[in-house]
């Protein structure tokens, strides 16, 4: 023990069990040398004693650390093989759709038009596709502005009461079941009518758009540097254009990943569809009549009696999972790679 | 006298910002100024009114719709058995527990799942691992019903019969038990449940994940300085804090179970008795909509279909709100800290 009295309370925690062990026995050492150990504000005889406790603590830590990590290594293997056993469904899926679908993925099949129940010969998805893509075009072209609209709403008025309602209404809407949305839009603009149409069908789906879109804008509107809007509105730009042609146009690449991202997982809905715009076996793009969509099709085909109406199916799903697959996930974790960096600088 | 200071640095893809014209500076200029701030605030609250607009568009719509059924048999439609469409008697117990069994069921198995993969992509993986793990997930997450519908109408509904419904029916105790008796023909209420965990089980491992990753960093440094392993840091630290988050996330899961139609309506065998065998067919407040719709009868019969509709949509909303604002709590907690 060296000369100089020691004050083992103000230094750093102990590493480990065996450098508090050694804390404590310099500090006991240096007690019963007679030193005094220079604590101002704290009493040498209760020091002692949570010192004391301390080697006894790291002592007895010293002796359970073996077992403790033993049962950490066993619990951790248990904790993966439940993980692994959570991805073993979607390699039973997707190898499913990879080793039926891909052999029934050909030029015939996709420019083909043709009936989900393979009634016809030359049963193809072009009508499916075609008719998926107009349903899209229809639900973009509505709800992405309508969300872009209600994300700069949210932008403006961040962090205020009303804006925090409006956050939660929007996640209340995304939990609303899809085929809701279809009732609803079959019982205000199928029935009236008196026929399906694709418009019901894109009303529908743009309803399921407008929350994704009111929050993803939402999310990165906040990552633009608040000295972008701020020099912008000192050089005089009016608030709409400082919104519109400055913020809005640096979060833009964001906006439209993460708008893209939710017309992929729209395209897979097939539950409103059923009841909008409910399927058509010819090739059409009238949209006030029904239409073809590929969910719709894999849904009937699926229990097709023909293998051929089959093979529609698998490739249609397979078609559908790598739009969803190429869309979706690269473009869901950019985005929150974005989030995360401004929250770890900004924040 | 200021010195100019230098701009902000750009941001990458920032835009180049042009000095607004003259027509926008001057005190004229401020007035068309405030005439296009105007317009564009009227344009943008109008956007943001449809969210609310939209629930209650919703709700009116189905109220008005099951009025018919509601005024007939009122709450008893929900909870009496019977669907004739010819004498028009239509009541929707059979589908709502068939509903909330299939539900349950499916959380029961997609839960533990669940909460393993996200335990294990959050903090106790090796780093090399978590990304892809995660990716994967989200895949997952990301595919849509009726691919699982497919699936399970070729793969695991015959699966299901041919393998493991003797193979239930022959354990020693649980073989006699009245819930796996009774005809089995391939759909069923079993394939309908494994079919929604499959689908459950990644939604609920992405949003529990995200809420342990809110965890602040402290409170795992100070564990691990304290010496404990990582284990005990993730189950005795990180998850007793995100404990509501995770409990929300389990609810989500279940308004995603309720609410799923098309993977459900295509395995689970459309019958309108009250579910006796797991191993029989049964039906769900969405595959009944979604199975009658297109051959609807008469007024009563739609009306029918409208309160299964109303239904659903009352009890997801019921779940999610709860959900969200139990994932909103910790959240909040993460922010303050």
């Amino acid at each position: 023990m060296s000369g100089e009295p020691r004050t083992p309370i103000a230094a750093p925690a102990p590493r480990d069990a065996n450098d508090a062990r050694a804390r404590a026995a310099e500090a006991l050492d240096a007690v019963a040398d007679g030193h005094t150990l220079e604590l101002p504000t704290w009493d040498a005889a209760a020091t002692a004693t949570a010192l004391r406790l301390q080697q006894l603590a790291a002592r007895r830590t010293a002796r359970n650390v073996g077992r403790r990590r033993r049962h950490a290594r066993r619990w951790t293997a248990v904790v993966g093989v439940g993980a692994a056993l959570a991805v073993v469904p979607l390699v039973a899926v997707l190898g499913f759709l990879l080793v039926r679908g891909a052999g029934a993925l050909g030029p015939g099949l996709v420019g083909g038009v043709g009936a989900a129940d393979g009634a016809a010969l030359d049963g193809g998805l072009a009508n499916a596709i075609a008719g998926s893509t107009l349903l899209l075009v229809i639900a973009s072209a509505v709800g992405i502005p309508v969300g872009l609209g209600a994300g700069l709403w949210l932008h403006e008025r961040r962090g205020s009461r009303a804006a925090s309602v409006l956050r939660y209404l929007c996640d209340v809407l995304l939990g609303v079941p899809s085929l809701v949305f279809g009732i609803v839009a079959w019982g205000l603009l199928v029935r009236p009518a008196g026929h399906f149409s694709a418009w019901a069908g894109g009303l529908a789906l743009a309803a399921m758009l407008v929350p994704v879109v009111a929050r993803t804008a939402d999310d990165l509107l906040a990552l633009v540097p608040t000295p972008l809007t701020e020099a912008a509105l000192a050089l005089g730009f009016p608030r709409w254009r400082t919104a519109l042609d400055v913020a809005l146009r640096a979060a833009l690449p964001g906006v439209v990943t993460g708008a893209l991202v939710a017309v992929a997982r729209v395209a897979g809905e097939t539950a409103p569809l059923l009841l909008t715009a409910f399927g058509n076996q010819y090739w059409t793009l009238d949209p006030s009549r029904p239409v073809a969509a590929l969910p719709l099709h894999i849904y009937v085909a699926a229990l097709g009696a023909s293998e051929r109406a089959r093979a529609q199916a698998y490739a249609g799903a397979l078609l559908l999972v790598a739009l969803i697959a190429l869309f979706g996930v690269a473009a869901r974790r950019a985005t929150r790679r974005a989030v995360r960096a401004r929250r770890v600088e900004g924040a | 006298m200021t010195t100019p200071t230098l701009p902000p640095p750009a941001m990458a893809g920032a835009p180049r910002v042009d000095p607004p014209e003259a027509a926008h500076t001057g005190r004229l200029g401020a007035r068309a100024a405030a005439g296009g701030d105007r317009a564009y605030r009227l344009a943008i609250a109008l956007c943001a009114a449809t969210v609310p607009a939209l629930l209650g568009i919703v709700a009116v719509a189905l109220v008005r719709g099951a009025w018919p059924a509601l005024a007939d048999g009122g709450a008893a439609t929900l909870l009496t058995s019977g669907w004739d469409p010819v004498r028009e008697r239509f009541a929707l117990g059979p589908a709502l527990a068939g509903t909330l069994l299939t539900a349950a069921l499916a959380l029961l198995v997609a839960t533990p799942l669940a909460l393993a993969a996200a335990l294990w992509t959050a903090e106790l993986a090796p780093a090399r691992l978590r990304t892809p793990v995660a990716a994967l997930v989200d895949l997952l997450a990301a595919v849509p019903g009726v691919v699982y519908g497919l699936w399970g109408v070729q793969v695991l509904v015959p699966w299901l019969l041919a393998d493991v419904a003797p193979a239930l029916r022959a354990l020693p105790v649980v073989g006699g038990w009245a819930w796996l008796a009774g005809p089995s023909y391939g759909p069923s209420l079993l394939a309908a449940s494994v079919v929604l965990a499959i689908m459950v089980l990644p939604f609920i491992a992405a949003v529990s994940r995200e809420v342990l990753l809110a965890v602040p960093g402290a409170q795992r440094e100070a564990a691990l300085a304290l010496g404990a392993t990582r284990w005990e840091t993730a189950t005795r630290i990180v998850l007793p804090y995100a404990g509501r988050g995770v409990v929300g996330a389990v609810m989500l899961g279940l308004g995603r179970a309720l609410g799923e139609t098309i993977a459900v309506a295509m395995v689970v065998g459309g019958a309108h008795a009250w579910p006796t065998s797991l191993l029989g067919p049964g039906y769900t407040l969405g595959a009944l909509v979604a199975n009658e719709f297109g051959e609807a009868s008469g007024d009563r019969h739609l009306a029918a279909l409208m309160l299964a509709g109303l239904a659903l949509f009352g009890v997801t909303l019921v779940v999610n709100a709860l959900a969200r604002w139990l994932v909103a709590r910790v959240a909040d907690a993460e922010a303050d800290a």
